[in-house]
């Protein structure tokens, strides 16, 4: 009997060895292990052996039954890794095929300036005003120290609805509409917006463009506070390492007037096809408001000062992502808008 | 204004200042220097010759071959093409080796057989502009006097040795419009003196008055004076006076016009000669036109006036529309003798608005639009009377014949430096103050603190103190001003709960896979009202430039359209835009259109390609759907927004809604109809577009964290069958209508029509779920709650499947 379970042993092991997968090890524990295979009926048998050789046999068989168990198990272990493994094997997949890309859009170039100056300036303390693109002629040019016939209000250059009403021309009518709102308090406002002037569309004319502006009114405004906050200005726009300078220069509803160059950011300087070899590239107008402004929106300009300033949106945008074309900036072919999708800086 | 540097030395020293450091010290003090032009343009070997002799070319008809004297017994064959080259003349010969503008190299040739040793130049071979040659050498060869020196410097003699400054005036200073303005400011900033022209001249005994008479009917010209010249000689001007003219843009004439032309320049007083005899009368009567007279100008049209344009007359008929232009009929001819020479003063406004009528501009309405000195309209009436003599053989009569009553008073500013220093940030002490002001030759006098100027009548733009902040800060200079930011802000800065929200909108469209797209806000008339959520009264520009942008657009979807159009035609597969901007609808009490925000999307062709994985899926009307409801979501207002079937010109009629915001329109969606969509050969193409005014500034409440979930929710599904054209939506109402508060949510999982349907018919399957935050229901509960569902729904006339 010793001998049959030494050679049953032996069959066991084998068979595991043999086993190729887990379903044949499981045949395998079934047919040896099982209740109705040999080892057991070996220790059914048992009860025909004497009292004394019952404790050995039993002893014995245990250990057959605990080796082959453990066997199995290592068996067990050794398949089922191996299942996993060629599992793995199948699951591979080429990792440098595209992925699922989701789908994204982008703001417009212009939006993306004007929210950069936007956020700037609210950064400030600045608030955003915004007004109707149809103006009347006494927000767009009276109220700006323009009067009727003043040479500087061209009928060329406005597009007339009647004679009262008008495209705006810049985004200046804001600013003397939240002056009236105010009635004498500070302002500290930006006012980004559509205007429009009677230009033929070419590379660099468009009859509708963008315009943000900024007016603070206050007690004592000087202006260095204004070369500082355009200094502030530039740098965001164009990098630290920017410098300004002002040049005298007019418009009716500021004095005095300035014109604003930036440091050219291209040659630092030197001279360049971009700042026409003068070093400095002209970026914007701006100056101290005019006191017949401030007196016709209810200021008393004997108590209050203030600056204002003018960008236009397409300038920046044209400058600072080298845009050679402003009727790119309204074609909008999606080779172009997708090209402000990522992150600056 | 062009600024010859030679003519410029005449009042005010600038040698040893380099041409380009000169513009630039006038660009940082005020006025803005476009462009620094070189005469000379690098040209060399450019000499005066002598025309020995002239002979037809044996072998060319038009050419002439010239013996021409270049230097002392130097002379040389040159073969001359042009018809008034003639023997004898003194003309200008480039050189072989000599470098002419545009790159021209002239060198020994031989043409037809003929050897040519140089050319003999025109004015425009040498770099000078055809509209301002004397109209006597436009067509050919520029002939010198008969006394210039063979072989001499040619450029010098015509004045080519000279470097001009172009200026870009602003409006306000039309001071700078003439060379002793021009002096007076480059004086200032170089800390110089101005000489002023020294006039002196000799008078015959007649007097001036026994001539003419003058008077004035118009308040519209408070200074006319006369100056009348006898025995002149009409003849060409002396060859600087030309250069110089040529030099500041004017072509030369005659000596008289060229002398009045030259004071225009000098000055910035514009003159006028009349032809004395020609004026057929001894007065001169300025007066408002009569409505309907007419006069024909020098350029020889014939002007019809109207009541409020002024002229000058002879007591009867118009000789002259006041600062704008002469009259052909006492026009300077050859035979002139004498000459009655005008300097007045005519009101800007005026000017201005004859002058843009008749469509004539002119260098001299251009100066009285903006304001003539008061102080040198007789000054330079006596200047032309010296030139006259000094220059064309002129006799001046004694005495001018004036109406004046111009107030010649200087503008008074008083000021302090307190203000000048606390405007501009800065602390100019007040010797630097006055330093420059008396530079500017302002004449100043500080007393009690206060800054008392008279600023001189050439600075119309001086009136006010900030006019001298202005002053004494350019010439101080910007770079000066400190760099610093306002104080006392009592404000927080921050975007309006519109703005925000409009940048969310933004961000949900752009998360959704769209560009944003900016469009003009002017359309066509035909285009205005399309597409438009309520079309109301149109806003028309009074004079558009085209046809295409007259109209303000109600709309944003037909230019999204056009985008589209323009993309597929530049073979994108997928188009996806949107844009916010205002559309312009009726007119509002302050007689401006109501301005709303809208927000319009236009999706076309793929718009989910992900193409090895086979997996594809073209725009349809719920992905344009989706992309709204996304918005509505992250708005809050998912619960009170209901889409319902509706008709809109242009657009698909089975595949479009309108969109409800509480039940009030704010939107419409839908496909684009095929006849459209070929307009500009696009494939599936959906549209919407949302009333933004009305959706971002719905009112949402606060947001407040509800528990999550403890308790299991209970879900269950409902099939019914129902009529192919019975909208999902209003079942979905009638469900959240029975169903009690234990309904929490209502899903459409599934939606059949096809063979195993009856015609006519369709299969919707819903899932609902029942929640209790506080406990878990009950079946009993469920029950009960979903059989009011059922029993609703059978009542509504739902088969149940
Ligand atoms: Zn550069």
């Amino acid at each position: 009997m010793e001998q049959q379970l030494k050679q049953l042993e032996q069959e066991a092991l084998a068979k595991l060895q043999a086993a190729a997968n887990l379903k044949e090890l499981n045949d395998v524990r079934v047919a040896y292990l099982g209740k109705k295979g040999p080892i057991t009926d070996l220790l059914k048998g048992m009860g025909k052996l004497s009292p004394e050789e019952r404790p050995k046999m039993g002893a014995l068989v245990n250990a057959v039954r605990e080796n082959v168990t453990a066997q199995l198990e290592e068996r067990v272990a050794v398949l089922e890794e191996q299942a996993i493994l060629e599992q793995l094997e199948k699951e591979s997949i080429d990792v440098t095929l595209p992925g699922r890309k989701v789908r994204q859009g982008n703001r417009h170039p212009l939006t993306r300036v004007i929210e950069e100056i936007e956020d700037l300036f609210v950064s400030m303390g600045y608030e955003i005003a915004e007004g109707p693109e149809v103006e009347k002629d006494y927000y767009n040019f009276e109220a700006l120290n323009l009067p009727k016939g003043h040479p500087a209000r061209d009928m060329q250059d406005t597009f007339y609805i009647t004679e009262e009403t008008l495209l705006r021309t810049h985004t200046s009518p804001v600013q003397a509409r939240t002056m009236e709102l105010k009635k004498g308090e500070p302002i500290r406002i930006i006012c980004p917006g559509k205007v429009f002037r009677r230009d033929n569309d070419d590379a660099t004319h468009s009859h509708q463009f963008m315009q943000i502006e900024g007016l603070v009114i206050g007690e004592n405004i000087r202006m260095s506070d204004l070369k500082g906050t355009l200094d502030a200005l530039a740098k965001k726009m164009f990098g630290d390492d920017r410098e300004i300078r002002l040049r005298p220069s007019f418009f009716p509803f500021t004095e005095p007037s300035v014109e604003m160059d930036i440091s050219c950011f291209k040659c630092g300087g030197k001279g360049c096809n971009v700042c026409k070899h003068t070093g400095w590239i002209e970026i914007l107008g701006a100056g101290m408001v005019h006191p017949n402004v401030l007196e016709m929106a209810g200021y008393d300009s004997k108590k209050v000062s203030g600056f204002a300033f003018g960008i236009g949106a397409e300038r920046i945008a044209m400058l600072k992502y080298g845009v050679d074309d402003i009727r790119h900036f309204y074609t909008n072919d999606s080779r172009f808008l997708s090209q402000f999708h990522r992150t600056e800086g | 204004m062009l600024v010859s540097l030679n003519w410029l030395r005449q009042y005010v020293d600038i040698d040893g200042i380099a041409p380009e450091e000169l513009a630039e010290k006038i660009t940082r003090s005020g006025i803005e220097v476009d462009a620094v032009i070189d005469r000379s343009q690098g040209m060399t070997n450019v000499v005066v010759g002598h025309v020995v002799s002239k002979e037809k070319h044996p072998d060319a008809d038009k050419l002439n071959v010239c013996q021409v004297e270049v230097g002392e017994g130097d002379i040389r064959q040159i073969i001359c093409g042009a018809p008034n080259v003639a023997a004898d003349q003194k003309v200008i010969v480039a050189l072989p080796g000599a470098r002419l503008p545009g790159g021209v190299k002239i060198k020994k040739a031989k043409m037809r057989g003929q050897e040519s040793n140089g050319m003999i130049c025109s004015l425009q071979e040498l770099g000078v502009e055809g509209r301002v040659v004397p109209k006597a050498y436009a067509e050919g060869i520029y002939v010198l006097p008969k006394d210039t020196v063979p072989g001499s410097d040619a450029l010098e003699l015509i004045g080519l040795r000279d470097t001009v400054l172009e200026l870009g005036l602003t409006p306000n200073r039309s001071d700078a419009l003439s060379m002793l303005g021009v002096a007076y400011e480059v004086a200032a900033i170089l800390s110089q003196e101005v000489k002023l022209p020294e006039i002196q001249y000799q008078t015959v005994s007649e007097k001036a008055e026994d001539y003419i008479k003058v008077s004035v009917e118009a308040k519209e010209n408070p200074l006319y004076a006369a100056k009348v010249v006898k025995n002149v000689k009409i003849a060409e001007s002396p060859l600087w006076l030309q250069h110089y003219l040529m030099a500041a843009g004017v072509r030369p004439h005659n000596n008289v016009v060229d002398i009045t032309n030259y004071i225009l320049m000098e000055y910035g007083q514009p003159l006028h000669a009349f032809d004395y005899d020609a004026l057929k009368s001894s007065e001169i009567l300025v007066r408002l036109a009569n409505e309907g007279e007419k006069i024909v100008t020098l350029d020889d049209q014939e002007r019809s006036l109207k009541a409020h344009n002024l002229v000058i007359t002879n007591g009867q008929e118009p000789v002259a529309i006041a600062g704008v232009m002469g009259g052909a009929n006492s026009e300077v001819t050859s035979d002139t003798t004498t000459v009655v020479i005008e300097a007045a003063y005519f009101d800007g406004f005026s000017v201005r608005r004859t002058s843009k009528e008749l469509g004539l501009r002119s260098d001299s309405s251009a100066r009285f639009e903006k304001g003539v000195d008061p102080n040198r309209v007789l000054i330079a009436g006596e200047r032309a009377a010296q030139l006259l003599a000094e220059l064309a053989g002129g006799e001046v009569l004694e005495g001018t014949v004036a109406v004046d009553d111009l107030d010649k008073s200087p503008a008074r500013v008083v000021v302090s430096p307190d203000f000048i220093n606390n405007r501009l940030g800065m602390k100019i002490s007040l010797e630097d103050m006055l330093s420059i002001l008396n530079r500017l030759q302002f004449d100043v006098e500080a007393a009690n603190g206060m800054l008392i100027i008279d600023a001189p009548t050439r600075r119309q733009d001086i009136k006010i103190e900030e006019d001298i902040v202005e002053e004494i800060a350019r010439l101080y200079g910007y770079d000066e001003i400190p760099m610093t930011l306002p104080e006392g802000n009592e404000q927080i800065g921050g975007l309006t709960p519109y703005q925000a929200k409009r940048r969310i909108a933004r961000n949900v469209m752009e998360g959704a896979g769209l560009y944003q797209a900016v469009t003009y806000s002017l359309t066509s008339d035909e285009l205005a009202q399309k597409f438009a959520l309520k079309a109301e009264d149109t806003t028309k520009l009074l004079m558009p430039m085209s046809e295409e942008r007259s109209t303000l657009r109600q709309s944003l979807i037909p230019h999204l359209i056009e985008a589209a159009g323009y993309n597929v035609a530049r073979k994108a597969d997928s188009v996806a835009l949107y844009e916010i901007g205002s559309v312009f609808l009726g007119k509002t009490e302050d007689e401006l259109p109501y301005e709303e925000e809208h927000l319009a999307l236009v999706l076309s062709g793929k718009w989910v390609d992900h193409a090895w994985q086979g997996e594809k899926l073209t725009v349809d009307f719920f992905v344009a759907k989706g992309i709204i409801e996304s918005l509505f979501e992250k708005l809050g207002l998912t619960d009170r927004i209901s889409f319902e079937k509706a008709n809109v010109d242009g657009l698909h009629p089975g595949q479009t809604a309108a969109i409800l915001l509480d039940g009030e329109k704010v939107g419409i969606i839908g496909g684009l109809h095929p006849i459209e969509r070929k307009k500009y050969d696009l494939k599936e193409t959906f549209v919407a577009e949302l009333n933004l005014k009305a959706v971002l500034g719905a009112e949402v409440e606060e947001l407040v964290y509800a528990s999550v979930p403890r308790f299991p929710a209970i879900t269950r599904d409902i099939a019914l069958e129902l009529d192919r054209s019975k909208p999902a939506g209003e079942i979905i109402e009638v469900i959240r209508a029975a169903g009690t508060k234990l309904l929490k949510e209502v899903k459409v999982f599934d939606v059949y029509e096809g063979d195993k349907m009856e015609a006519g018919k369709k299969s919707v399957a819903f899932s609902l779920t029942y929640f209790d935050p506080e406990r878990t229901l009950t079946d009993e509960e469920v029950v009960s709650a979903h059989n009011k569902v059922l029993k609703a729904l059978t009542e509504a006339g739902a088969e149940l499947r």
